[in-house]
């Protein structure tokens, strides 16, 4: 029997002493007692519900530090809601609903078939996040905490609110190099669709379900796989070549905004990707960059 | 081998050193830097007293000190620099903030504003800036020379409390007498239809800026209230962390 003693991680107290823990209890079990959730971490280290006692680098008495998270919310129920909202809040615009434009525009439709198509892309690309987020992701964490999705949503809701009420407006301008402008960007944004759901399954294929386990994602026999040669992250890549058809397409600045942003953010996640991939595989192809081939 | 080791042993001392001189270059520019900010707002307020002094009136004294007003506020975007490449211990958020705030108010503001440079709302955050700025870098000037004046600390820890409220209530005045010529002249905005399919109205982007002083001016007075405590008392805050 092993003693596990648990501190807290900001006030160093002594939480709690256990003095009967089986060696083969796992820290998910010891975590357990707690009702709450937590973090633990053995000084510096963060440990996972699958580590089991006895293969920790601890004697038969360990020292476990807990970190209350706050309030936590469910990676799908945050993706859901994100997600929703753009949906709906375009379609609010497209069909004009009352109160956003000029009264005698109400339920009116756009006279540019550019329009039409941006809603039906728009909308389409939210639908396919949707339904990934149903039937294809495995999360790695099971939820984030419960501010985050606060944060989120004002961010996707609003840009959605910003660009659409643009690209909807009754004053809005076409493409200046019309039927070409919009073919080319419509392209990019399929092609880039196609690519971002390819990665997707890839990267769900690499995970059996409802495992853990973390491998080198490779080129798979989809042609649009291929791109991981390159880039640790394509599933970014892709998704900043669909906003870039998108803006293409409208030729909205609000839309080359949401964008840049989009980029900034998604650099940021696939460079601190990229260094945990190198740091926890030795034969990690030294090829890749984290988002853009070569540059990035 | 021998030499071998013996490069070894040189180039750590040579990085050694490197560090060492690195942070004395960094000392001496941060010193030069903060004396001649120093020297500037100093300045900057005399001009100011010998415009009132000779003038006995404040009209036109914005006009004449708005040329060394732009080139020193601007040059205080240097310290996010210093921020972000570490030689400054403060975050490159909180710094970038302030600095872009009197940035907006010089240039966007009372520069471009004409008709509001006489207003005593101007007078007002011009003298709150001027003196909280030269007590500000005359406080760093004495700690990189490791000579602090218990005057000058209690002068940047105190006198905050009176100036900071005023200086938001000139600066707020100054934005307010500002709409109605912004609403007329349809400055910095761009309406539907164009090519870029976005519009901008610059007057209620100022209406946005005022109200956002609520939720700001409170954080930022208490922070610099919890600072006040820490270094003049000792106290240590505990604050609620994330």
């Amino acid at each position: 029997m092993w003693h596990v003693e648990i501190l807290d991680a900001k006030t160093k107290d002594k939480l709690c002493f256990l003095d009967k823990v089986e060696p083969n209890a796992t820290i998910g079990e010891i975590k357990s007692m707690f009702h709450k959730s937590r973090e633990c971490h053995l000084s510096g280290k963060s440990l996972k519900d699958e580590d089991v006692l006895q293969h920790l680098p601890v004697g038969t008495t360990a020292t476990f530090y807990f970190r209350d998270l706050g309030a936590q919310i469910s990676w799908v129920t945050v993706f859901l809601t994100e997600y929703t909202g753009p949906l709906v809040i375009y379609l609010m615009f497209y069909f004009r609903v009352p109160f956003i434009y000029a009264p005698k525009y109400d339920f009116t439709t756009s006279k540019h078939w550019v329009v039409h198509l941006a809603c039906m892309c728009h909308s389409f690309h939210y639908v396919k996040r949707l339904l990934e987020t149903l039937f294809v992701h495995r999360f790695s964490h099971g939820t984030m905490p419960l501010r985050n999705i606060f944060k989120n949503c004002t961010y996707y809701w609003g840009f959605a609110a910003w660009m659409a009420y643009y690209i909807n407006h009754p004053l809005y301008t076409p493409p200046i190099y019309g039927e070409q402008q919009i073919r080319l960007a419509l392209i990019i944004f399929l092609f880039c669709q196609i690519g971002n759901f390819s990665i997707h399954i890839a990267l769900r294929n690499l995970r059996p379900p409802g495992s853990k386990t973390r491998k080198i994602p490779y080129p798979t026999k989809n042609p649009f796989t291929w791109i991981f040669l390159l880039v640790s992250c394509p599933n970014y890549t892709y998704e900043l070549g669909s906003w870039l058809g998108f803006t293409v397409m409208t030729q909205c600045l609000p839309v080359a905004f949401f964008t840049l942003v989009g980029f900034i953010q998604m650099t940021v996640w696939a460079k601190g990707k990229h260094r945990s991939y190198l740091k926890e595989f030795r034969d990690y192809p030294p090829l890749r960059s984290p988002i853009l081939p070569f540059i990035l | 081998m021998a030499s071998s080791e013996e490069d070894g042993t040189v180039e750590e001392k040579e990085n050694n050193n490197k560090k060492r001189t690195k942070s004395a270059l960094a000392t001496a520019w941060l010193t030069f830097y903060n004396i001649a900010m120093t020297a500037g707002w100093l300045v900057l307020a005399m001009a100011m007293m010998r415009f009132y002094i000779q003038k006995g009136t404040h009209k036109g004294l914005y006009r004449s000190i708005a040329r060394t007003l732009k080139f020193f506020q601007t040059f205080a975007l240097v310290e996010v620099g210093h921020c972000a490449i570490g030689i400054v211990r403060t975050s490159v958020i909180v710094t970038g903030v302030q600095v872009c705030s009197r940035i907006f108010m010089v240039w966007f503001i009372t520069n471009s504003i004409r008709q509001i440079q006489n207003e005593e709302s101007v007078i007002l955050f011009l003298v709150v800036w001027t003196v909280t700025e030269i007590t500000r870098y005359s406080y760093y000037t004495f700690n990189l020379l490791h000579h602090l004046p218990y005057f000058i600390k209690w002068a940047r820890y105190n006198l905050f409390i009176v100036l900071y409220p005023l200086g938001v209530i000139g600066e707020l005045m100054t934005i307010y007498a500002a709409l109605p010529f912004v609403r007329r002249s349809g400055m910095y905005s761009m309406r539907l239809p164009n090519k870029y399919n976005v519009s901008f109205d610059y007057y209620y982007c100022l209406i946005i800026v005022m109200l956002s002083y609520i939720p700001l001016f409170p954080q930022l007075y208490f922070h610099m209230l919890r600072q006040r405590r820490r270094v003049l008392h000792g106290e240590v805050i505990v604050e609620k962390d994330d």
